[in-house]
């Protein structure tokens, strides 16, 4: 059967000086859809921050795979994350979780 | 594939800075990159920088900005520098300057670092001139980065259109970081994905990002090499002395 939603799930690897919180990189991520896309664009990209591991300043993002370009746009785009300057990497991208963790271990 | 970075602003003041800004492109995935030197560089300096691009596997492309303020100077000042660098970009800033870099065949790159569509000189006449020298439209993604708000829609909105004329001209557009720090570089894939913004696919992306400012870069080696004698005409081989 069809899955009615497909989705894409992106590893994210973040760079920025200082130690991030979860709720600050979730927030910079949706900004910055919102800013380039407006709240139509931020609404049709389905985000959702899967997991933020701290101490390896890795995430997993997960969106709509209609929006997976311009998602990917946004994310290019973050150079701050809270009042610090950041970059934000995309390592990986996967249409499932089991897939991506085996991606980025391998 | 292979990429290229032919625009990466290292601090050459700085060894420690411009160490840190190429392993980085290194771990990013660029294969070539291309740090501008100011004219009268002392070649020491420009060792110092391929050794530390040979240390991360990278092909080391020494770069000129030139910023004349006429005609008469941009002419000048190639004459005096072309042959010391591989690629030679000319940031216009007025339009008899861009005319005058947009046919003559020397020139490699045209920037317009403006965000202020008035400042930006890419025009149907200039993508005419260009398409007939061969000259290349760069764009550094940094300032995509660096704007916001309404002055990043009117940038967006300038590189469109600039992309576009290009296309239609086929003028090479070539993509650069143009990052003068770290945190400013992206990955290839990234920077591609950010192109999406101003309406190029994900392949000329990735073409404006590899292949294309390797041609140039490989064309201006030739050119430079003591066999190459005029477009088309090298020395295969010289006569053996006679004894």
């Amino acid at each position: 059967m069809v899955r009615q939603v497909r989705r894409r799930y992106l590893a994210l690897e973040i760079e920025g000086e200082g130690p991030l919180q979860q709720k600050e990189v979730a927030d910079a991520l949706w900004n910055a859809v919102l800013r380039l896309f407006g709240e139509v664009g931020l609404s049709q990209a389905g985000l959702y921050l899967v997991n933020f591991d701290s101490e390896k300043n890795r995430a997993v993002l997960r969106c709509s795979h209609r929006a997976l370009s311009l998602v990917r746009a946004a994310v290019a785009s973050v150079t701050k994350i809270g009042d610090v300057p950041a970059a934000v990497h995309v390592l990986r991208v996967s249409g499932t979780l089991k897939a991506l963790s085996r991606k980025t271990h391998s | 594939m292979r990429f290229s970075d032919l625009h990466l602003c290292a601090p050459l003041r700085d060894l420690e800075r411009t160490r840190e800004m190429i392993e980085k492109s290194s771990e990013l995935g660029y294969n070539q990159i291309g740090v501008p030197f100011p004219a009268g560089t002392k070649q020491d300096i420009v060792e110092q920088v391929r050794h530390v691009s040979e240390d991360f596997d990278l092909d080391f492309v020494t770069r000129l900005d030139l910023f004349p303020k006429s005609p008469g100077e941009l002419l000048g000042d190639l004459r005096r520098f072309r042959r010391s660098f591989e690629i030679v970009s000319v940031l216009c800033g007025s339009k008899p300057v861009a005319r005058q870099a947009a046919k003559d065949r020397r020139v490699d790159l045209l920037c317009f670092r403006g965000l202020d569509r008035r400042r930006r000189f890419f025009d149907w006449a200039e993508a005419e001139l260009a398409s007939k020298s061969s000259a290349a439209l760069e764009i550094d993604l940094v300032q995509v980065l660096g704007a916001e708000g309404f002055v990043r829609a009117g940038f967006l909105s300038s590189l469109r259109r600039e992309v576009a004329l290009a296309k239609n001209y086929r003028v090479p557009v070539v993509f650069s970081s143009g990052a003068k720090d770290v945190l400013l570089l992206r990955k290839p894939q990234d920077y591609a994905s950010l192109t999406f913004l101003f309406d190029v696919d994900l392949s000329a992306a990735l073409q404006a990002l590899s292949s294309n400012p390797m041609t140039i870069v490989e064309r201006n080696r030739k050119k430079q090499s003591p066999s190459y004698v005029a477009p088309g005409i090298r020395l295969v081989k010289r006569k053996e002395e006679n004894r």
